[in-house]
């Protein structure tokens, strides 16, 4: 990963010499060895900070909005994954492809400093990776983890290594994370429990929730100019944790919103402060979609109409797809 | 100095809560550690250093009702919704979080007084625990709070086999005095050799020697005017977990909220500078963009706060904005960029 920072940082300076772009978009490093937050690099003295490891799971493609606004051509780099929210956004005409310039980043796997530090590890002066080894660093000693023990969530659902939108790709491809098991199984857990169970299980999911929408603020599919949530002429509080009935309504309404549009980055459960199961919402609309329009994958390019907004003579009628759900 | 070992803790932790609501940290459905109301069944985590979100809620919580409007004909009456008057005990609380509550003390006890803050302050006890694991993400001692000595009405600390008690103040020792019977003397001996060995561990910790104080400019127009604020808050989202779990931010927003046709309820909730909603007035926004309302949270706890409160920051390096921020942004990276900022 080190070298591939290297590459970034030549990458991203003969860009700006070139005139190709105006700004940087990547990752800057924080206090500890996990912090790396995104962050815009102006010139090119700037851009000798970027970095980038096993820590750098944000996805830029959000700040390409401001880019927009601003009319600044701006230097992207994109994990493969990353790339699906770009598409996305262009698709929703968020973002104008003449102010970007995507650099296909390669990723191995993004690491969850939250699993390291529930698996026992309490104040992490360093961490090291090797191959498939985590090492951690602690007054306490010395802690080694596996790799697939600590990695992100999202990452256990990696997408592969392509690129679905780049001008150019850094170095080589790296191996992506192997995909094991049905990802939609704890969806379909779910779709076994009985009605009451299910209203219990998402009123208590839900309820966990404290407002504060860094899942709506990270996804790439939340894009509206101003979000319905953020209305002052409506009666209930967009911020207000007020009761479970406007905060269910909050992440249904969202899940609505964004379904056939969510890429299925993952990113709303990563940044969640309170740990609310918001993928199981996006992983049900997505295998559902699936199963009644045929396979479907949002962001996989920037044209191809959501099922949900063409129409096709063959689609199901609403019973027909109550039966199809069995 | 009394002390309890930790097997008979459940009994001093049953005692307690005759006395009052006893709140301590618990896992909660989450996952997450929070204070929540104490029970036989419910097992404390002392062991977690810092809960979740911060102990404000317990003084001001996220949402409150104000007042109810009741229209009968054409008579209104309106009605002032007070907190009940219950009696609460905190237990568990860490140095940062106690110094938080002097500053937010100093937000809603100055005049105009906030009388719910005031009524839910007043009837809870404090009994603070030292810290014996901090974590990377702790600066506590950037603003000369002491980990292990954490003050509060009692003062704890749980070693591998005991709980420590030592009263502090009048409140304090009252409450002592019915619960001393579950309790032995005991010399200070082991709470100070734990507290040597905590020093040791948070001198080795990255933010050991991050200071504030007479680090950050604080005349106010030029700290304002920095170069700083657009780069730095590039990556923000301006979503409010940084606020909302920050025990020392303490915005709100009042709001009406129809019933039905004859009832209207005021109620408080949480707010932050950085929602574009914020402080919003006829014209709009005073703070149009992302730069504007990020510079105005750090501003505030690090330059017009100290100004107005003789020095005190409104920060007490608790991590938790260090822990929780979606992209890693955080007081500390603001703080450091201000001090090396050559146009401050
Ligand atoms: S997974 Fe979450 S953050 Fe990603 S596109 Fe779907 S809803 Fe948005
Ligand atoms: S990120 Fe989590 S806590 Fe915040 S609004 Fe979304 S679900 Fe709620
Ligand atoms: S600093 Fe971080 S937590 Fe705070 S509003 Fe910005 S993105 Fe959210
Ligand atoms: S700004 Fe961050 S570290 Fe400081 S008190 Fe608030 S949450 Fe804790």
């Amino acid at each position: 990963m080190q070298k591939i920072a290297e590459l970034m940082r030549a990458k991203a300076v003969e860009l700006l010499q070139s005139s190709k772009a105006e700004r940087v978009l990547a990752w800057r490093a924080g206090e500890f060895f996990y912090d790396n937050a995104p962050a815009a690099f102006n010139d090119v003295d700037a851009c000798q900070e970027i970095v980038y490891n096993e820590f750098c799971p944000a996805n830029l493609a959000k700040y390409l909005i401001e880019a927009t606004k601003q009319q600044k051509k701006t230097v992207v780099f994109l994990k493969p994954c990353d790339t699906y929210g770009v598409n996305q956004l262009l698709k929703d005409h968020r973002i104008k492809r003449e102010y970007f310039y995507a650099v296909g980043t390669p990723c191995s796997g993004m690491l969850d400093v939250k699993k390291i530090k529930e698996l026992g590890a309490k104040a992490i002066t360093q961490i090291t990776c090797e191959d498939n080894k985590v090492i951690v660093e602690t007054p306490y000693g010395t802690k080694e983890f596996a790799k697939e023990e600590v990695l992100l969530d999202k990452c256990m659902m990696c997408k592969g290594n392509e690129y679905k939108i780049a001008d150019e790709e850094l170095g080589e491809k790296l191996e992506p994370i192997q995909f094991v098991g049905d990802r939609f199984a704890a969806v379909k857990a779910i779709e076994a429990m009985s009605a009451e169970e299910r209203f219990a299980f998402w009123q208590e999911e839900l309820s966990k929730c404290i407002r504060c929408n860094a899942c709506r603020d990270i996804c790439p599919a939340c894009s509206c100019e101003q979000c319905i949530f953020d209305n002052q002429e409506a009666p209930v509080g967009g911020k207000a944790a007020a009761d479970d009935v406007e905060e269910q309504l909050f992440h249904l309404i969202r899940a609505y919103h964004v379904a056939g549009r969510c890429v299925g980055c993952g990113e709303c459960a990563r940044v969640c402060p309170q740990g609310v199961k918001l993928g199981l919402l996006n992983l049900k609309f997505i295998k559902d979609i699936n199963q009644f329009y045929g396979a479907y994958q949002a962001g996989e390019d920037a044209t191809t109409p959501s099922p949900l907004v063409s129409y096709k003579e063959n689609d199901p009628e609403a019973e027909e797809a109550v039966q199809r759900r069995g | 100095m009394l002390k309890i070992t930790l097997d008979n803790l459940p009994k001093l932790l049953a005692a307690l809560s005759e006395l009052g609501e006893l709140q301590v940290p618990c896992e909660n459905k989450s996952g997450k550690v929070d204070f929540e109301k104490w029970n036989a069944e419910k097992r404390p985590r002392f062991d977690i250093t810092l809960t979740s979100k911060s102990a404000k809620d317990l003084f001001f919580p996220q949402v409150e009702d104000l007042l109810a409007f009741k229209t009968k004909g054409k008579n209104l009456s309106i009605e002032q919704i007070m907190p009940s008057d219950k009696k609460v005990i905190l237990m568990g609380v860490r140095a940062c979080d106690i110094k938080s509550f002097e500053l937010l003390d100093k937000v809603f006890l100055k005049d105009p007084v906030d009388t719910y803050y005031k009524a839910r302050r007043e009837n809870t006890l404090i009994i603070g625990m030292a810290c014996s694991e901090p974590e990377e993400t702790c600066f506590c001692g950037s603003f000369g709070i002491d980990a292990t000595a954490p003050g509060g009405d009692v003062t704890t600390w749980i070693t591998k086999d005991a709980l420590y008690w030592q009263a502090n103040t009048e409140a304090g020792k009252t409450l002592t005095e019915k619960v001393a019977d579950l309790m032995e003397e005991a010399e200070a001996s082991k709470v100070e050799e734990q507290a040597a060995v905590t020093k040791a561990v948070l001198e080795k910790m990255p933010l050991a020697n991050f200071k504030v104080a007479g680090k950050i400019p604080q005349d106010e127009l030029k700290t304002f005017n920095s170069k700083i604020w657009e780069e730095i808050s590039a990556g923000c989202l301006s979503c409010c977990t940084c606020t909302y779990v920050c025990p020392t931010c303490h915005c709100y927003d009042i709001r009406d909220y129809a019933v039905s046709d004859n009832h209207t309820e005021r109620y408080r909730c949480w707010d932050s500078c950085l929602a574009s909603d914020f402080t919003k007035m006829a014209h709009g926004n005073p703070r149009k963009t992302k730069v504007e309302r990020f510079r105005q949270r750090y501003m505030h706890k690090l330059v017009y706060f100290p100004n107005n409160n003789e020095g005190d920051f409104a920060c007490v390096g608790c991590g938790r904005c260090l822990q929780k921020c979606p992209v890693n942004l955080n007081i500390v990276k603001v703080a450091k960029a201000l001090e090396v900022s050559e146009d401050v």
